[in-house]
């Protein structure tokens, strides 16, 4: 089987300025992929590109057999195969607001798949079981807590069945022992055979769980390997930055935030 | 009795100006002790924009008026050893005010009826005047008296007595009474056709009969009426001396030669004074009870509140429509629907509703002859849908765009994005403004009497007129908008409450 996701000589411009200047990427069925960096650094850019929220100018996109090509974003209606392999979860998990926890998980699968509700209803019911929110299910988001939320927000882009899945800052909103619940059932997916591609500054969260890390600084790809040979040996001075935490950014580094 | 065309043209304001001008200059003029009149002067009220040969503005000097109800007054001062100065007033507020004090006398056309003399001192009629029928000349042979006219249009000014007939005709006949608020538009739009005829005093329809023309005056007489001065209700001393210096007039033959000056003279109205020296007094006993006319006016009440719901429900419906659609080109449409809506909205807010109603009534009269309803209904309706659509368009942008996008990466389309998550939830934030907004229709949905449409506060307004006090009438007109707006706020609330806790 070819690789879940493969990006080649990603290119991003927002008028002058070069937000991404040709990133090289791979992400394997089952495999954990952290891509991190400073804010800034292209990351949210990366994902909303192979999520096709946004055009870019030279490179390609591939998931399975389904190809982005360059240009203004196509039409939703061609877009299908993309959708049907690619979920993605939001930094600010981006429930809506008018449905019940139930309900956000079964909308695209009626709508978009065109399942049953009844089937509909059953995948969802043991996707939120599997993510331990199932006595949740008849809850609207604002009652949710910000970990219920997100994994809601999981199962809904896990609905489809996508073998892609992309998150945005997961960690950012919950406390350290949630952070390690999120990673073992992050790890659970990819057990499943699902490729996860994860944009974090989360130093700790990508040493516990990331098959492989992936470091952006100023819209180029800096450093790449297994997790532990890039957070321990870092060979990149962006990375070492990263490593030093928040707060302690080298004066003059260049790097917003 | 005369009414002005309230906002016919630009050229009406102007001259609006002209008789407060007036009042002004004069009342600077007398607050200079003379030592030729050592009474007070006598302060009397008309209407000038009622025009000749009523009150009008003097075109040689506008800060003057003339008419023979401007002579009659001199005459009545004159008579009483006082100079009389000119104070303008609406002609619907001619009674109210002279029983608040702003002036002794009123006088402008003011019609003798019964519900005049219960609430005020009246004096002797000075001039008797015909309900006369105007009809297009096609239609001299058939429409010849109120009776011919089952099931046709009927127009007249508001809170006349002319009006109180249309009404009676419309009980016994089923004529249709529409009332105007000025005393042009009715034989405008008699001769484009939106009426079948006009019944008014034929001093009004001779002075139309020579401006515009194109009708017939029937020469049937529908009714006589007089017209009087009226003053405050305690004020019988000053009446009485009023009577004997309006008779002494009609004695030595002034108010025939004032009369005559005018261009109103006639047999009949010699008849009339034959009549009246004849008599020592001519008193019309009151007929009509107030708590008559109350209970006689509840069902035109009732009526006129059915209008102003169903008028407002549909100006709302359409206005919602058209503001959906408003407020979905604006934010999804392309650079050149968004620059048209933008100038629609910014068209529809930035210009005076009652204007737009004018225009959609009288100024496209040329090309769509629209039903008076209609036309409110569709004026109204354009003008809230630039309102709404802004609501919805800020309720459509408040929604997260991160929302958007989830729906997006889920496979949903555009459509299915607008309909199944922006939608719903931008309606529940556009719920509040929307009931404020609908509100705010009921109330302005008062407009419409401009084009004819009778709704709740016209009729409220001819009742005030017709029974002489504001008290009841306003009391039940602000019950019914309340039966309205209450139970749609208490509605508009649950849902909220229920959304929000759901």
């Amino acid at each position: 089987m070819s690789d879940a996701l493969e990006v080649r000589g990603l290119q991003v411009a927002h008028g002058e300025k070069r937000v991404l200047r040709g990133i090289d990427l791979q992400v394997a069925p089952g495999e954990v992929c952290v891509l991190m960096g400073l804010s800034g650094a292209g990351k949210s850019t990366v994902l909303r590109s192979i999520g096709a929220l946004q055009p870019f100018s030279a490179g390609t996109i591939t998931v399975g057999d389904f190809r982005l090509s360059p240009g203004p974003l196509p039409r939703e209606s061609r877009l299908r195969g993309l959708r049907s392999r690619v979920g993605m979860v939001f930094q600010a998990h981006s429930l809506f607001e008018h449905l019940t926890a139930l309900e956000n998980v079964t909308l695209a699968p009626v709508h978009a798949l065109r399942w049953t509700r009844e089937r509909a209803e059953e995948v969802a019911l043991a996707l939120l079981d599997g993510l331990g929110v199932a006595a949740r299910a008849g809850a609207y988001p604002r009652e949710l807590s910000g970990g219920e939320a997100q994994r809601v927000a999981i199962a809904r882009a896990l609905a489809p069945n996508p073998t892609m899945l992309l998150m945005d800052e997961p960690t950012s909103a919950l406390d350290p022992a949630r952070r390690g619940a999120l990673g073992e059932t992050l790890c659970g997916l990819a057990r499943q055979g699902r490729g996860l591609l994860i944009s974090t500054h989360d130093v700790d969260f990508a040493r516990a769980h990331a098959d492989r890390v992936v470091v952006l600084s100023e819209g180029v790809l800096v450093e790449e390997g297994p997790a532990a040979d890039v957070l321990d040996r870092p060979s990149h001075a962006a990375t070492r930055e990263l490593l030093r935490g928040p707060g302690e950014a080298a004066p003059g580094s260049g790097i917003k935030g | 009795m005369s009414l002005p065309p309230r906002i016919v043209s630009i050229g009406t304001r102007f001259r609006r100006l002209a008789p407060l001008l007036a009042a002004l200059l004069l009342a600077s003029c007398s607050a200079a002790p003379s030592r030729h009149a050592p009474h007070p002067p006598l302060r009397w009220g008309g209407d000038a924009e009622g025009g000749a040969p009523f009150v009008e503005a003097d075109p040689a000097d506008p800060s003057r008026v003339r008419g023979f109800d401007v002579e009659i007054a001199g005459m009545i001062a004159r008579g009483l050893g006082r100079e009389p100065q000119f104070a303008q007033v609406a002609w619907a507020s001619i009674e109210a005010s002279v029983e608040r004090g702003d002036f002794e006398v009123g006088m402008s056309g003011v019609e003798d009826r019964p519900e005049l003399r219960a609430r005020h001192a009246v004096s002797l009629p000075y001039f008797e005047f015909r309900e006369v029928l105007a009809v297009r000349p096609g239609d001299r042979p058939r429409f010849r008296r109120l009776s011919d006219l089952a099931g046709r249009r009927v127009a007249t000014l508001g809170g006349t007595t002319a009006y109180q007939m249309l009404l009676d005709e419309q009980a016994r006949s089923g004529l249709v009474p529409v009332s105007y608020d000025d005393d042009v538009h009715p034989y405008a739009d008699l001769v484009a056709g939106r009426v079948d005829a006009v019944l008014l005093d034929n001093i009004i329809a001779d002075r139309s009969l020579r401006r515009t023309g194109g009708f017939v005056i029937q020469p049937e007489a529908a009714a006589t009426g007089h017209y009087v001065a009226v003053f405050a209700r305690s004020r019988t001393a000053l009446r009485d001396s009023a009577d004997a210096v309006l008779r002494a007039r009609m004695r030595d033959g002034s108010l025939e030669k004032t009369f005559r000056a005018w261009g109103v003279w006639d047999d009949g109205q010699a008849r009339y004074f034959r009549r009246v020296l004849a008599q020592a007094t001519q008193r019309t006993a009151s007929t009509k009870s107030v708590a008559g006319s109350v209970a006689a006016y509840v069902p035109a009440l009732l009526r006129a509140a059915g209008v102003t719901l169903v008028l407002s429900c549909l100006a709302m419906a359409l206005a919602v429509a058209a503001g959906l659609t408003v407020a979905a080109g604006r934010v999804y449409g392309p650079p050149l629907v968004r620059a048209a809506l933008t100038v629609y909205v910014e068209v529809m807010r930035g210009t005076p509703v009652l204007l737009q109603l004018f225009v959609i009534y009288y100024g496209l009269s040329g090309l769509v002859r629209l039903p008076a309803f209609a036309a409110a209904v569709l004026g109204l309706g354009l003008n809230y849908a630039a309102y709404e659509s802004e609501i919805y368009r800020a309720a459509l942008e408040a929604i997260p765009r991160s929302q958007l996008e989830a729906g997006r990466t889920l496979g949903l389309s555009e459509g299915q994005i607008l309909r199944l998550i922006r939608g719903p939830q931008a309606l529940r934030l556009a719920l509040a403004p929307m009931t404020n907004d609908f509100v705010a229709l009921l109330k302005d949905s008062s407009l419409v009497s401009v084009i004819t449409v009778v709704e709740l506060t016209k009729q409220t307004a001819i009742f005030a007129t017709n029974i002489g006090s504001w008290t009841l009438p306003g009391i039940l007109c602000s019950l019914v908008y309340l039966a309205f707006s209450l139970p749609l706020s208490r509605f508009a609330r649950g849902l909220e409450r229920r959304w929000s806790s759901a």
